[in-house]
């Protein structure tokens, strides 16, 4: 156990309800108010039964965890899973309805960077009501101004309106002061959604200054690269409720499993309903790592197999298996057949359950959903044709990021040689000028 | 290291709670931020600007005594009509913008309201107090006025900031009231300015207080705006008698109402994140 002075977040059996009605629609009246309330007493005259029960949303339930000082704790979920509310009732914005939080330390928030900025004011006016909304007091904003000021790039613009920013920099600007509070504990919500690559980098090279400095960090991402990368430990919320709580690895592996709506395996036991035709039935396609098994998850760097077995009907049809492999936009990343057929195949009394295996090698796709379309063709005729034969996902990996989390571009990520030397002839630089 | 680190223990609050003005004195740059803010923000989107401050009292004076004072002959305790009526336009005007501001301030804020945390008291306090620069930029053309007719300035000033104060604390408490249910219900916005018009008639601004019969004099001053005005005239200009007691009333009106508007906006304030 840790001692007790360690914890600089500790949550016990938070809770919070939003009442649905008020959130829905807006804005009431007060004639609705009215009415309501004279509906609600009529209610309560007639009946006895609270049926505002259903009206209201659980967006957390039953939260407890501790975050030590200095641990960077990242927060996954799908979306209304109540990772924001609970950084919102961490933050003091929202009040939770049950439960207990301890904060020990000063606390700042990122859940959205340029609050409070005001279009009319100049950058610099900007950057003292800003950072004093954060919680800076004006000293320490003197003092630490003309580090913002670089850090933003935008010091020939600093005494110009940021109304006349491009969105870009007024983002820059509005990170470089919150970057600069230095709070004991850091709220971080989605600020990698936006900005540029560099930006980004920026950014993160900048929260990960923070983490080294012994400072407690939350992050809330979609970012699984980001989240693996940045934090020790992650807890995964579902419907307001702990899923996981654990090592950041584990937890992200797990949600990336229950998330992929993908079918990497499919099965049909009987030949008289299973997908074919007259000359094949179709007994089973899966897609699994070579070393493990159909649902193991498959990132970059794993070589997998992809396997099709059918019963061939036809003792006499010399069947060539034929796979394509679509990416998610769309894109054929490629469409193969095997370079040599089994000498098996052509005899007309080979087996007549037939495994087909195609091995994909590691370091080879790209991450994202693929699916594979699978054909069998007799000559130049096809025989079977199967659309949606099976899909999966490749996950992303940390090679060689250097701090860059966005999507790697291109619909193949190969590992290929590459050579550097000093070109013989090429001569001086300055011999050019 | 973190024995001197403070710890902040987050619990949800139960009905009506307590106001916490050391939080607010914490925040007392924010306070101030924020103050600069509207006061920077208004003098730059506007063409006029500052001249707004002055005109805005000043015009309203010109259409008083045109219909009011020539036209109606409305008694004025024998000072000059324009000077009586500015007199009476000058807190008047802070007041009337101090509580429309206030009222509208949370939700002008929403986003800051949602995203951050400091003690909510510090929006409509600080949409009231940034009409003071106003008020004194139109208090110095009062004085030049003043000057003009040729009324002598007594000492009977000094009493001038205690009556800004009851003003301030005035727009603030009711204030408070709407900005705290306009996050609730919109129709505050239109309840708001039809509220101000009907109060400047309860208010002796374009007539006398002493055209109130005597006996109802005490009762008339639960408007704490009646006490203001009145103490403006009778410190400005030496009308009447020093009106204490009815600036007593009008000040534990006031107080009562700030209190109150304290209380019902504290208690209202854990849901205005969940709504706005």
């Amino acid at each position: 156990m840790t001692a007790p002075d360690s914890i600089a977040i500790r949550v016990q059996h938070v809770s919070k309800q939003f009442r649905l009605g008020a959130r829905l629609n807006k804005y009431p009246t007060l004639r609705e108010a009215l009415t309501s309330g004279v509906a609600r007493v009529a209610r309560r005259l007639t009946s006895n039964d609270s049926s505002d029960e259903r009206r209201i949303l659980h967006a957390l339930e039953d939260i407890s965890f501790d975050v030590r000082t200095g641990e960077t704790l990242g927060i996954i979920g799908a979306n209304g899973a109540g990772k924001s509310t609970l950084l919102k009732v961490l933050a003091q914005v929202v009040e939770p309805t049950a439960g207990r939080v301890e904060l020990r330390g000063r606390l700042g928030s990122l859940l959205e960077v340029g609050t409070g900025f005001h279009q009319e004011l100049t950058g610099r006016e900007n950057i003292f009501l800003n950072g004093a909304i954060l919680g800076m007091r004006r000293n320490e904003i003197l003092q630490k101004f003309d580090e913002i000021v670089a850090f933003s790039e935008v010091e020939r613009f600093i005494d110009t309106p940021v109304k006349f920013y491009s969105s870009g920099m007024y983002l820059r600007l509005a990170f470089a002061v919150a970057a600069h509070l230095e709070p004991e504990i850091l709220l971080v919500d989605e600020v990698l959604a936006v900005g540029d690559a560099a930006f980004q980098q920026k950014c993160m090279g900048k929260m990960s200054d923070v983490a080294r400095h012994g400072r407690t960090i939350l992050f809330v991402s979609h970012n699984m690269i980001a989240m693996e990368a940045m934090c020790d430990r992650v807890i995964w919320l579902r419907e307001g409720r702990i899923v996981e709580d654990g090592p950041s690895r584990a937890v992200v592996a797990g949600y990336l499993r229950s998330v992929s709506t993908t079918q990497s395996a499919r099965e049909w036991s009987d030949p008289a309903t299973a997908p074919g035709n007259e000359h094949v039935r179709m007994h089973a396609v899966r897609v699994r790592p070579e070393a493990g098994k159909a649902g193991d998850a498959i990132s970059v760097d794993t070589a997998f197999a992809i396997e099709f077995e059918y019963w061939r009907t036809d003792a006499n049809a010399r069947l060539v298996p034929s796979l394509h492999l679509f990416n998610q936009q769309g894109v054929t990343v490629f469409n193969v057949q095997p370079v040599e057929l089994s000498p098996w195949r052509e005899r007309p009394d080979g087996p007549t359950l037939i495994r087909d295996v195609c091995h994909v090698p590691a370091n080879f796709l790209n991450d994202g959903l693929h699916r594979v379309a699978f054909a069998l063709v007799e000559g130049h005729e096809t025989v079977f044709w199967m659309e949606e034969a099976v899909a999966f996902e490749v996950h992303d990996n940390l090679e060689i990021r250097d701090s860059w989390y966005g999507k790697w571009e291109g619909a193949v990520r190969p590992h290929l040689d590459w050579h550097t030397e000093t070109a013989a002839d090429g001569g001086s630089w300055s011999a050019h000028r | 290291m973190s024995a001197e680190m403070p710890v902040t223990v987050i619990e949800p609050s139960k009905g009506w709670v307590a106001i916490r003005l050391g939080a607010l004195w914490r925040f007392r740059e924010l306070l101030y931020f924020l103050i600069w803010r509207d006061v920077k923000v208004r003098y730059k989107q506007t063409l006029l600007g500052a001249a707004w401050a002055i005109l805005q009292p000043l015009l309203t004076m010109v259409v008083f005594s045109i219909f009011f004072g020539k036209l109606a002959r409305m008694p004025s305790d024998g000072v000059p009509y324009p000077l009586f009526a500015y007199v009476a336009l000058v807190p008047w005007t802070f007041f009337a913008n101090g509580l429309t501001l206030a009222s509208n301030s949370l939700v002008a804020n929403q986003t800051l309201l949602r995203k951050v945390y400091f003690p909510r008291l510090v929006i409509p306090v600080s949409a009231v107090a940034a009409g003071l620069i106003d008020f004194g930029i139109a208090f110095v053309v009062l004085l030049g006025l003043a000057a003009r007719y040729g009324v002598p300035l007594t000492v009977n000033m000094i009493w001038l900031p205690a009556l800004v104060l009851l003003a301030l604390v005035t727009a603030l408490g009711v204030g408070l009231w709407f900005a705290a249910l306009n996050v609730l219900y919109r129709d505050i916005q239109y309840v708001v300015p039809f509220l101000v018009q009907v109060w400047l008639y309860a208010t002796p601004i374009v007539y006398p207080s002493s055209l109130v019969p005597e006996r109802w004099r005490t009762l008339y001053a639960i408007n704490p705006m009646v006490g203001v005005v009145e103490g403006f005239r009778w410190a400005l200009l030496g009308t009447g008698t020093a009106p204490g007691p009815m600036i007593l009333v009008s000040g534990i009106a006031a107080v009562v109402t700030l209190i109150g508007g304290m209380f019902f906006f504290r208690r209202m304030e854990k849901t205005f994140s969940d709504v706005v």
